[in-house]
This record gives C-alpha cells, sequence and structure tokens, in this order.
C-alpha cells in the first residue's frame, strides 16, 4: 500500500484554488442519482450531509443516539477559531496557519492547514446566517476571546456551550434537508462494518439499536464522520457512547490507521472523585483567559487555598512561560500540572490537582462580568463538586479529551479505501501531534461545509462506478460475519462484566500510554493488552439478546474494538522515539523537561496498515515538508 | 479517594421495567447499598446496574450520552419530578448529595402519548426531530453568507435568543406537563431563530408550520400549568410561548389576509 498526500502542487496560498478548479464536476442533473452515506451528524457528519443534499446528492446520515442533534460536538465548550481578524490584532489566515502548525509541534501536513485556515473565516459567515446565537459587543458586533497557543483573540464563542449551537446550526441545516426528503436519517443505527466491493468502498452494515436488525446500505460513496476514540482511557471527557468502532472497522478492511498515538490530554478537567466514576467533565479552556493555575510551592502544603500566602504560592505557567502564561498550549499546561503533583504539590483529595483561581479576576472585573462569561461553567462544577468556585479555587487535574489520530486521509480527505472519506476527528489530517483549543470545531466544519462537498463530486465525477444493490454477495457475507460477532459476544456468559473490562483497559492505557510514556512501560502495555483482549473473548458477561434494545451488547462491541485499538495506540507510540506535542517519551526530553523532537528520524506521518490477525500491522511513512513554516523547537516562553 | 465528604446511602429504588413498546410493564424493587453522595444519578445507575449484571440479571435501560447536561439524551422521571428534586439540573447531572440514607426513589421514564417506551426508561423523541425538520430552521444553502459582521445583531437580542437556543431538547417539558403538550419546545426554537434579523424572511411559515406538525404529532395543548418551565433544567421560562403565540396569532392573521387578496386575483 502507498500513502498518496494528492497535495496540489504551487504555492501554499494557491493550492486550494487551483485544487478546486482543477477537481471535475458532476453534472447537476446527475447529482440526485448518486447516492452518499454518511456515519454521524455531529458537526463534521451533520454538515457534510445538509451540505451535499443541498447540491442535490442523495444521503442517508446514520447516528447512535437517539437524535442526530446529540452527537458529542454538542458539548464543546469554549469556541472555535476563525482568521477574520475583527479585533484588529494582527490575525490573517497566514497566522493562523502558522499557530496551527507550530501548535502540532510540525507533525501536521501544511497543505491542509492552510487550506483549514483560509475557509475559516466562510465557516463564521455560514453560522452567523444559520442564526448560531454568537456572543456580541453592545455596538452588535461579534466577540471574540483568546484561546491557548496563540497571541491574538480569534475565538468566536456562545456563551460556554459554544458546539451545542454550532451543532443545532448544523442540525437545522440536515433536518431542512430531511424534511425535503434529501436526507434519509438513521438515529439509534450503529455502523458494524463497511463494505467494500472491487476495491471501493460502497456500503455499511449497521444495527438497529432498537430492534436489533442488522441490514445493509449500498452508496456510491461512504463518509466516515464517528469523532473521537478517547474511551480506549474509559475515563475521559467524551460522551459515553463515543467508539473507534466505525473507523477500527475500517481499518481491519484496509484504511490506513494515522498517528494512532497522538492523543490530547486536556489540562482543565474536574479531578476524578473516585472508583465509581463514569467520565470526566471538562472545565473549558476558556477559564484560562481569566483563571490563574497555582500550586503552593511546599510539597505537601495541606492548609486550605485562601490560608496560603500569595508568596507561598507557584503560579508555574505564568512562571516557566511568561509570554503566554496561563494560555500556554494543553500538552504543556498538562505535563506541567501532573509534575507539579508528581513533585507532591498537588492539591485536594490524593494530590491529584492544581488550582484555577478566579480571584483575581473578580477583583478587577467584578463578580458579574466573571459570571457572564462563564456562569455556566462554574455552575456545572458547583453541580458536580458541591464547591462554589466564586469563593474557593477550582480545582483541575488532566484528563483524556481529544484524539489527534485517527484514519489516514489524502487532502481530498479519503482514505487508503477509494471512495471511503473520512472527517473530523475521526481522520488524523490538521492537528498534527497537538491540536489548539477551538481549532476542533473548526475543522470539522471546514471538513464538512466546505471540503468534502467539492472534493466527493471529484471522486464521484472520475470513477466508473457500476451500480451495486445490498443483493450483493459482499452485503451479505459482512452482514453475516457481524452476526456471527454478535452472536459469540452474546453466548460467552462468563463472569465479568464489560465496564469492568473497560476500566481495566483504561488503566492500562492511562498508566502507560497516557501522558507519559517510556519503552518499559509501553512493552508492558502490549503484554498487558492481548491477555486482557484473550480474557474478554473467554470471559465477558453479556446478557439479553441479540433482536431487542440491549445497551449492555452495544457497549460489548465497542470495548471489543477498543481492546484491538490500545495495542496499536502502544505500538506506535512505542516505535515513536522522540516526543511531539502530546506524544512525550520520557527518554526524549530537554533539560527543561520538554518535549524533544527528533526530525531526523521521525518527521513524518505514521499510518498503520492492517496485515491479518495475529499479524504486524505495517507502518507506512508519509514525509511531511516543511517549507512555509520552519522546523524550530516550539517555544512558548 | 473522594473528594466529598465520602458519606453513604443505603436506598431501595421503585424502577418501571418494560421489556419492549408492547409489555406493560411494571414497577420493580431494587436495593442500592453504598451508595457514595459524590456519585452522580446515572452512576448510582450504572453500580446497580454492575450488581444486576453480576447476579445473572439484565441491566435496566435508560438513555443518556454526554453526562454533563448538554446533549439531552438522559431524562429519568425520579420521584414524579422529570430530571429529580434539584432545579435546573438534568439527570446525568444530579448527584446523590441530594438524597438521604434510606429514601425510596422512585424511577420512571418520560410519559407521554408523542414519546411512546422503547423499554424501561428509554422512550422515543423522534417526533422533535420532525418537528424542527418541519421549519425549525433558516434556509440558507452552504456558501450563501454574507459576511458575519454584515449583520449587527443588538446584544440584547442576541442573549434573549441564546437563552431559548439554550434548549436541549430532552423533553422534560412534555414530561412534566398534564396535558403533554411541547409548546415550551417549539417556543424556544420559534423564539430562539425569531429574535434575530437573520430568522425574520420565514418567521411567520415558520410558527404556523411548526405548530400544526405539533398538533400532528399528537402532543397536547397548553393550558398554563408552567409545570414545563419548573422542570427545564436550562431554565427556558414560559415567557417564550407567549412570545410564539403572538407570533403565531400575526401569522394566522396574515396567511387569511393572503388568501384573501389571492382570491381576489384569480
Ligand atoms: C467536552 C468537550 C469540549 C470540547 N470543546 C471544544 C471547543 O471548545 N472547541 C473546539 O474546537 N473543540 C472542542 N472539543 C472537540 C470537538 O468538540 C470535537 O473534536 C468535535 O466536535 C468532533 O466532531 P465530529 O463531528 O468529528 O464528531 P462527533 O460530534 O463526536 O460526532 C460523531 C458522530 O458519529 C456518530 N457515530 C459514532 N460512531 C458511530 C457508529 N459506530 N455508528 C453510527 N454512528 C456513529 C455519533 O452518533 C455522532 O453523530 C471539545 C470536546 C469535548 C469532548
Ligand atoms: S446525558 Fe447528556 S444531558 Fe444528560
Amino acid at each position: 500500500m502507498e500513502l498518496n498526500s494528492a497535495i496540489p502542487s504551487g504555492p501554499i496560498e494557491k493550492k486550494w484554488d487551483k485544487h478546486r478548479f482543477e477537481m471535475k464536476l458532476v453534472n447537476p442533473a446527475n447529482k440526485r442519482k448518486y447516492h452518499v452515506i454518511v456515519v454521524g451528524s455531529g458537526l463534521a457528519g451533520g454538515a457534510a450531509a445538509a451540505t451535499m443534499a443541498e447540491l442535490g446528492y442523495n444521503v442517508s446520515c446514520f447516528c447512535y443516539q437517539d437524535s442526530p442533534r446529540r452527537a458529542h460536538s454538542i458539548a464543546a465548550q469554549g469556541g472555535i477559531n476563525a482568521a477574520k481578524n475583527y479585533q484588529n490584532d494582527g490575525d490573517s489566515v497566514y497566522r493562523l496557519f502558522y499557530d496551527t502548525v507550530k501548535g502540532g509541534d510540525f507533525r501536521a501536513r501544511e497543505a491542509n492547514v492552510y487550506r483549514l485556515a483560509e475557509v475559516s473565516a466562510n465557516i463564521i459567515d455560514q453560522c452567523v446566517a444559520q442564526g448560531v446565537p454568537f456572543a456580541r459587543e453592545y455596538g452588535g458586533l461579534l466577540a471574540n476571546r483568546s484561546f491557548g497557543g496563540a497571541l491574538v483573540s480569534r475565538t468566536f464563542y456562545a456563551r460556554g456551550q459554544t458546539g451545542q449551537q454550532l451543532l443545532i446550526g448544523a442540525y437545522q441545516a440536515l433536518q431542512r434537508q430531511v424534511g425535503a426528503g434529501k436526507v434519509k436519517m438513521y438515529s439509534r443505527h450503529e455502523m458494524l462494518d463497511v463494505v467494500v466491493i472491487d476495491g471501493k468502498a460502497r456500503g455499511i452494515v449497521v444495527r438497529d439499536m432498537v430492534t436489533g436488525k442488522i441490514s445493509s446500505h449500498a452508496a456510491d460513496a461512504v463518509c466516515l464522520a464517528t469523532g473521537g476514540y478517547g474511551n480506549v482511557f474509559f475515563l475521559s471527557t467524551n460522551a459515553k457512547g463515543c467508539n473507534v468502532t466505525a473507523i477500527w472497522r475500517a481499518y481491519l478492511k484496509g484504511a490506513a490507521f494515522g498517528n494512532p498515538c497522538y492523543t490530547q490530554i486536556h489540562p482543565t478537567c474536574i479531578p476524578v472523585s473516585g472508583d465509581h466514576q463514569s467520565k470526566l467533565t471538562l472545565m473549558s479552556e476558556s477559564l484560562r483567559n481569566d483563571g490563574r493555575i497555582w500550586v503552593p510551592k511546599q510539597a505537601g502544603d495541606t492548609r486550605p487555598p485562601h490560608q496560603i500566602p500569595e508568596d507561598e504560592r507557584d503560579y508555574y505557567l505564568e512562571r516557566k512561560y511568561p509570554s503566554y502564561g496561563n494560555l500556554a498550549p494543553r500538552d504543556i499546561s498538562s505535563r506541567s500540572a501532573k509534575e507539579a503533583c508528581d513533585a507532591g504539590r498537588g492539591v485536594g483529595p490524593g494530590g491529584k490537582g492544581v488550582y484555577l483561581d478566579f480571584a483575581d479576576a473578580i477583583k478587577r472585573l467584578g463578580e458579574d462580568a466573571v459570571r457572564e462569561k462563564y456562569s455556566n461553567l462554574f455552575e456545572m462544577y458547583e453541580r458536580i463538586t458541591d464547591e462554589n468556585p466564586y469563593k474557593v479555587p477550582m480545582r483541575i487535574y488532566p484528563a483524556v479529551h481529544y484524539t489527534m489520530g485517527g484514519l489516514w486521509v489524502d487532502y481530498n480527505l479519503m482514505s487508503t479505501i477509494p471512495g471511503l472519506h473520512v472527517l473530523g476527528e475521526a481522520n488524523f489530517s490538521d492537528h498534527g501531534a497537538n491540536r489548539l483549543g477551538a481549532s476542533a470545531l473548526m475543522q470539522g466544519l471546514a471538513d464538512g461545509y466546505f471540503i468534502i462537498p467539492y472534493t466527493i463530486g471529484h471522486y464521484l465525477a472520475s470513477n466508473k462506478l457500476d451500480k451495486v444493490g445490498t443483493d450483493h454477495a459482499e452485503f451479505k457475507k459482512v452482514e453475516a460475519e457481524v452476526a456471527e460477532r454478535t452472536n459469540k459476544l452474546l453466548s460467552i456468559r462468563g463472569k465479568r462484566t464489560v465496564d469492568s473490562f473497560h476500566r481495566e483497559l483504561g488503566k492500562i492505557m492511562w498508566e502507560y500510554c497516557g501522558m507519559a510514556r517510556n519503552k518499559a512501560g509501553l512493552e508492558k502495555a502490549l503484554e498487558l493488552i492481548p491477555a486482557l483482549r484473550e480474557e474478554y473473548w473467554q470471559n465477558v458477561n453479556v446478557l439479553g439478546g441479540g433482536d431487542e434494545l440491549n445497551q449492555s451488547l452495544e457497549k460489548a462491541g465497542r470495548v471489543a474494538d477498543f481492546l484491538e485499538l490500545g495495542e496499536l495506540m502502544s505500538r506506535d507510540a512505542l516505535v515513536r522515539e522522540e516526543s511531539c506535542g502530546g506524544h512525550f517519551r520520557e527518554e526524549y526530553q530537554t533539560e527543561e523537561g520538554e518535549a524533544l523532537r527528533d526530525d531526523e528520524r521521525f518527521c513524518h506521518v505514521a499510518a498503520w496498515a492492517y496485515k491479518g490477525k495475529d499479524q504486524t500491522p505495517e507502518r507506512l511513512v508519509e514525509p511531511l515538508a516543511f517549507e512555509n513554516v520552519h522546523l524550530q523547537q516550539r517555544s512558548y516562553k | 479517594m473522594s473528594s466529598g465528604n465520602g458519606k453513604t446511602l443505603n436506598l431501595t429504588l421503585e424502577v418501571w421495567r418494560q421489556k419492549g413498546p408492547k409489555d406493560p410493564g411494571k414497577f420493580v424493587t431494587y436495593d442500592a447499598h453504598g451508595i457514595s453522595t459524590d456519585m452522580s444519578f446515572l452512576e448510582m445507575l450504572d453500580v446497580v446496574n454492575e450488581r444486576l449484571n453480576e447476579k445473572g440479571e439484565e441491566p435496566i435501560a435508560f438513555d443518556h450520552d454526554c453526562r454533563e447536561g448538554i446533549c439531552g439524551m438522559c431524562g429519568l422521571v425520579i420521584n414524579g419530578r422529570p430530571h429529580g428534586p434539584r432545579g435546573a439540573t438534568t439527570t446525568c447531572q444530579l448527584h446523590m448529595r441530594s438524597f438521604k440514607d434510606g429514601d425510596t426513589i422512585t424511577i420512571e421514564p418520560w410519559r407521554a402519548t408523542a414519546f411512546p417506551v422503547l423499554r424501561d426508561l428509554v422512550v422515543d423523541r423522534s417526533a422533535f426531530d420532525r418537528i424542527i425538520a418541519s421549519g425549525g430552521f433558516i434556509s440558507v444553502s452552504t456558501g450563501n453568507a454574507q459576511d458575519a459582521n454584515a449583520i449587527p445583531v443588538p446584544k440584547e437580542a442576541a442573549e434573549l435568543a441564546m437563552d431559548a437556543a439554550a434548549c436541549i431538547g430532552c423533553g422534560a417539558c412534555v414530561a412534566a406537563c398534564p396535558n403533554a403538550s411541547a409548546m415550551l419546545f417549539v417556543a424556544a426554537k420559534v423564539s430562539h431563530l425569531g429574535l434575530l434579523p437573520q430568522g425574520q424572511p420565514e418567521r411567520e411559515s415558520r410558527v404556523t408550520k411548526m405548530v400544526a406538525k405539533m398538533d400532528a404529532e399528537g402532543f397536547g395543548s397548553c393550558t398554563n400549568h408552567r409545570e414545563c418551565e419548573a422542570a427545564c433544567p436550562k431554565e427556558i421560562p414560559v415567557q417564550f410561548i407567549a412570545r410564539m403565540n403572538r407570533d403565531y396569532l400575526k401569522a394566522s392573521i396574515f396567511a387569511g389576509r393572503r388568501e384573501a387578496r389571492a382570491g381576489d386575483s384569480a
């Protein structure tokens, strides 16, 4: 298998324009003859399905929730970046491009990132036209805030519910097409496999989560926009249902998996409160605009925060990174928090926390101004912890949040399976080894509204696609495989619950493939995970039947795939003998403890190709060239 | 490891169990002992389910996803109140410190003709999607938009629109209403879009279509009980219903006139 990134030639500012001109178009009258499947209804999938339907394609869209409006994009709090330069503070497409390449620690593809920055401004226009109620200034114009890794104010937001409002915009556009009969929506349907015929993706097999019926859907092209796989860690800021199944099944069918080990640990989440913990809650990064992060200078200082005098506090981000301060990028902030806690200076139960303190902001701006900006986040914090952050500093700790890795795609967002496109968090493309805050919403909507609608036309117009129906033998075969796997899970009737395996896997991943990694630990993970997987298939207990609403069965299928993914992530992390962005290998760090890249050996994307059960997958390489932003060690000092 | 006061509760649960849409369903009593006050309500159910699973009994089915009070997927009637005792709080954000040791807690699904039970505590709320599909949007295709700052929106209008847009579509308003009316849900969408300049061109047709669809889906009518407002986890006020009623009235008057005019020219 070869990786052809299909990056257009020419100067970076001209590539997308040129490519748009060179791509083949589908005759408008013919668009209705094509059928496209979109799996996922988040920002990426919802935007893609709506836009392709507007263009005239017939679209089927699938999601596992009871409504497309509930995709996990809904939970994004802080905001969305766009190079509008409305604040006149020196922002530009080039600066957003530059910040994103640098923020990603030089492990993203320049051409994709530039295009992302280019279309960012259109996204805001589109969302406002749809009625997204972004925050405004008194003059009626749009307001902005700052996010980590940037010195300009380019983040647009709708209180602390930006993802919700953007998703509702996309959802309304989608429902408009549902009403018009151009999109057929399948909620409570889980995709369990993709169907490849004559080397091209021609459909999917799904399970109706209410009746349990397994069925096939055929199409001319398939788009996966199924989100991130952070739940491999069990505890993460993702929704409980977030999973890797769709892209994992595609990987097993031949789609290469890019940079699986690149995971983002978000610095500001509410700490774990006990063994019952089922998920972790993010406190938006936007809080770092006004909150100051600190720990006591003295290890083991257990005084309550207000009794610790100013000069006995260590505002460690401000100290170590004076120019970015509390807005240092996520990977750096998370690692600094871990360091402080490892040194015994953590606060709260078990010493697994640092303070995020608003006392200064309240003094400076007044409690009302702080309330206006962050009230819903403060309320959420209080509901969970029973502490009032207007009075006592928040306690926060890093948690798994986002996966930069995902299916490898070319410039057209197509995976290594022709016809199989991957959008949003599910692909690996734009964030390199670390994503900057407020850039995932931007990427999801860029992919969905402004990129796939063009590139899909090019694919359809340049390929001869014979009619295939779901009566094709390959569909029958895949349906039978899916049914067999389901029956297998239901027939084990062992002694352990699905959750107990998932928690155990999560602990292994967090311990050995989490915030800091090393060779011995990763090797250990590579022993533990296959053993756990082995036990799973002997000893898991999934009750109930296949032909009914069965939430244990749903979880069981997802955890089975996580048990395979965890191994690939560890393998990828082991081979990448450098530190970059969110991938921190303890053996490779500077004297000051910063990530130490090895551009000689690792200035590339690693994409893994499946080689069959019990075979070691093949590591393919896409070299990365930095022609515009020159390779340098990241500095936020 | 616990951040709170480390208290535990011993509780009795009365849970609605129903195999499928056609099964009559019944309450079943479960013991929930050793529940930490730091757990969320759904984490308490997770614990109960793990124990059931270990005993070989099928776990209780309930909807949930984000567990942060934003996706609108969760929704249980707890001791007779949608989303339970705490105001402005979804089921997933409710914590066990709101209960006392020895309490008996009844847990039921949303009950409304338009929301049939699928299994146990899981209901079908797809009627909401159909209402949005009937007109709950601004008809602007991708690529049509002008520069975002070309349409200034007064801050107050944007804030009020945001208050309405905060609806998470959970359906607690319907579950709380004695008539199982969806007025608050529909009014929130009508107001969100109707308050913004971008939403004006379709303001009348939107409210007309959405109300017609709401009626067709079998939701009841509003008789001003205001239970919806009290149950809404996002505190969406009933003033939006009054606003929608005004829009609806205006739309019907204009629709009448338009028909008359069409009659004249015919
Ligand atoms: C708590 C939180 C806060 C965040 N805040 C921000 C922020 O402020 N700014 C920012 O830029 N980013 C933020 N992010 C990141 C960002 O929200 C996500 O990366 C982005 O929304 C992902 O969008 P998506 O469309 O790719 O996937 P999702 O929104 O996750 O959608 C996935 C879709 O796929 C469907 N699906 C998944 N698997 C299957 C299957 N097997 N079968 C059928 N359907 C399936 C789901 O039903 C869903 O519809 C945040 C993330 C989290 C978790
Ligand atoms: S689970 Fe999302 S709102 Fe409760």
